[in-house]
């Protein structure tokens, strides 16, 4: 290769990540995380945050795209936009605050007010700018906004697939999750923790449905609370990892669920425990229907990039810099199911976040895996366990043994297809 | 600010003296328990109907919002369970602590039970490297003959609403 005729953003996507194999520079390349950033990040469809955290009209509350700070707000007018933060005039932080309820935000530097649909409402000393036209001034703003029952998704693209198109057969697991709510309907009101890692984002995405670590990682855990959710990782486990295509992965523990068949065993409890909920499920969906939802239980999905469902917790993957990444993470509550939602608070509190029992743990691992990558020999990571047994399920999507790399092989490829330009 | 929550910023116990020595010592030797972690010794401090609260977001009520820490006693438990099995990765190798408790005040003593504020820094050498806390602690103590129980600690953390570090040690 040589410079005069490779400038140093020309890089071969293809020669560092092969079918069963990828190499460790591209968890630690600075140039690499920039093309991620214009390639992934600002351009593919990236879940930004959910209608139940703006339920009012003017309700608005900061989340991110990447490292780009963004606010979702549910409009004056009723619309769900997603604006930047930043006034056209100077480039000042428009708005410093997480949250809030407002129909205009007024730039604290020289008070140019914007209407929360994006546009100038006035200048400050409107003499000054006779003549202008104020539509030209209206704040930046995520062209693409999309919504799958609730979640709010955005892209920088102003063409590309849609949200549905990219989304796949992750919507079935969102569906999934919805039916596990008695009104089929998802609050985050809890609030977010956010865990500080340093380590490359890919590493998070890559082990959310890893299968095959939570018998060592977590093994501290499953002594100590004797939940016996050990025994659903390991070689005699038959709950599958599941490659959805355009990078969305899972873990499907119903295979294990239904040979169990015992409703709300997959949330460790009973609907004898659990009454109130019970019978909201039944009122909902019929006794047999509401009875296969508590045994299935809630979903374990990685939607590309960022969107991680944990069974009872939600997690969002915000990449900060190359080797530093926010995991943010909240107790899903479901509407119309106080008893289930005090539970789904506990348990996430004790597994997740900075302090939780769990992800500790994992984010240990994420820190050590970075320092690893930063070693350049040997160069090649392996991602080949259980190659040879993976197969199509029913819906022609790879499936595999529950400890098996399939979905990090399904990332691996829809990152290559997403960045090898 | 309204009255009820100035006269709770002003609330202190005067004249306070002795118990001020012995309370003081009592955190202090909570302090050297957490940074060698004794855990089996740490955990006896603690009563039976404790609480142990780390907030974020500066949040109000653990009830209903995501606390970095909200253990009940059998949590608690279970947490010093889990650091000594020796398989908790994030404290193997166990990060090396040193804190600093200062600006010890006596709030208020209703019967056998007292309300103690204090100040918390703390370094942390870990692989990750060094990371600094920084905590207004609140205490309520209960009292047994001439030594001191927790039945609450609240760790609010002067960065609980930022994305914060792995907090595995006891805070």
């Amino acid at each position: 290769m040589t410079t005069a005729n490779n400038p140093s953003s020309l890089i071969d996507y293809r020669a560092l990540i092969e079918p069963t194999r990828v190499n460790s520079r591209l968890y630690h390349d600075q140039k690499i995380f920039e093309q991620e950033l214009e390639r992934i990040w600002y351009r593919s469809w990236v879940y930004v945050g959910h209608v139940s955290e703006v339920p009012n009209r003017n309700d608005y509350v900061t989340k991110s795209i990447g490292p780009t700070p963004v606010l979702l707000v549910h409009d004056r007018t009723g619309q769900i936009s997603l604006l930047l933060n930043k006034c056209p005039h100077r480039g000042n932080q428009l708005c410093a605050y997480r949250e809030g309820n407002r129909s205009t935000f007024t730039c604290p530097y020289h008070s140019w007010t914007f209407s929360n649909t994006g546009e100038l409402a006035g200048f400050a000393y409107a003499d000054g700018y006779e003549g202008s036209d104020k539509s030209k001034f209206g704040l930046g703003r995520v062209p693409r906004v999309g919504i799958y029952r609730g979640f709010v998704f955005g892209s920088f693209a102003t063409e590309g697939p849609s949200l549905e198109e990219h989304l796949g057969g992750a919507k079935a697991s969102i569906d999934q999750l919805l039916a596990t709510s008695p009104e089929g309907e998802l609050e985050l009101t809890a609030g977010f923790l956010q865990h500080r890692t340093k380590a490359n984002w890919k590493f998070m995405l890559e082990n959310e449905t890893d299968g095959y670590h939570p018998a060592f990682v977590h093994s501290s855990v499953f002594q100590v609370t004797d939940s016996g959710i050990g025994k659903l990782y390991g070689p005699q486990s038959t709950a599958l990892t599941r490659d959805f295509g355009n990078g969305h992965t899972e873990f499907d523990l119903r295979p294990e669920w239904r040979r169990i068949g015992e409703p709300l065993a997959w949330f460790g409890t009973t609907t004898g425990k659990l009454p109130d909920y019970a019978k909201a499920m039944e009122a909902s969906y019929g006794p047999e229907r509401a009875r296969q939802i508590m045994i299935d239980g809630s979903p374990h999905i990685m939607i590309f990039p960022n969107l991680f469902i944990a069974e009872i917790q939600l997690f969002v993957l915000q990449p900060i810099a190359v080797d530093e990444t926010i995991q943010h993470v909240t107790a899903l509550q479901f509407k119309g199911a106080q008893d289930f939602n005090r539970r789904l608070r506990q348990q996430t509190m004790g597994s997740v976040g900075p302090a939780g029992l769990l992800l500790a743990d994992d984010t240990e691992m994420y820190e050590r895996n970075h320092r690893g990558a930063l070693i350049n020999d040997p160069e090649w990571l392996t991602l080949s366990r259980g190659i040879h047994r993976e197969r199509r399920d029913e819906n022609d999507y790879l499936v595999g043994h529950s400890t098996d790399e399939v979905p990090q092989r399904g990332i691996w490829r829809h990152y290559t297809q997403l960045m090898a330009v | 600010m309204n009255q009820q929550e100035a006269s709770t910023a002003q609330r202190r116990m005067v004249r306070a003296g002795e118990l001020l020595e012995r309370v003081e010592q009592f955190l202090f030797l909570e302090a050297r328990l957490q940074d060698t972690h004794a855990y089996d010794e740490w955990e006896s401090l603690w009563t039976d109907d404790a609480i142990y609260w780390v907030p974020a977001n500066g949040a109000t009520d653990p009830e209903t919002q995501m606390s970095i820490i909200y253990d009940n006693r059998s949590r608690i438990r279970v947490r010093v369970n889990q650091l000594k099995t020796g398989r908790h990765h994030t404290q193997t190798p166990r990060s090396e602590l040193a804190r600093i408790v200062s600006n010890v005040e006596l709030l208020d003593r209703v019967g056998d039970e007292i309300d103690v504020r204090a100040n918390a820094f703390i370094l942390e050498e870990s692989l990750r490297g060094e990371t600094m806390w920084a905590a207004r602690n609140e205490y309520r103590l209960r009292m047994l003959g001439d030594d001191f129980k927790m039945i609450r600690k609240k760790v609010s953390l002067v960065n609980s609403h930022k994305p914060i570090f792995t907090l595995s040690f006891l805070v």
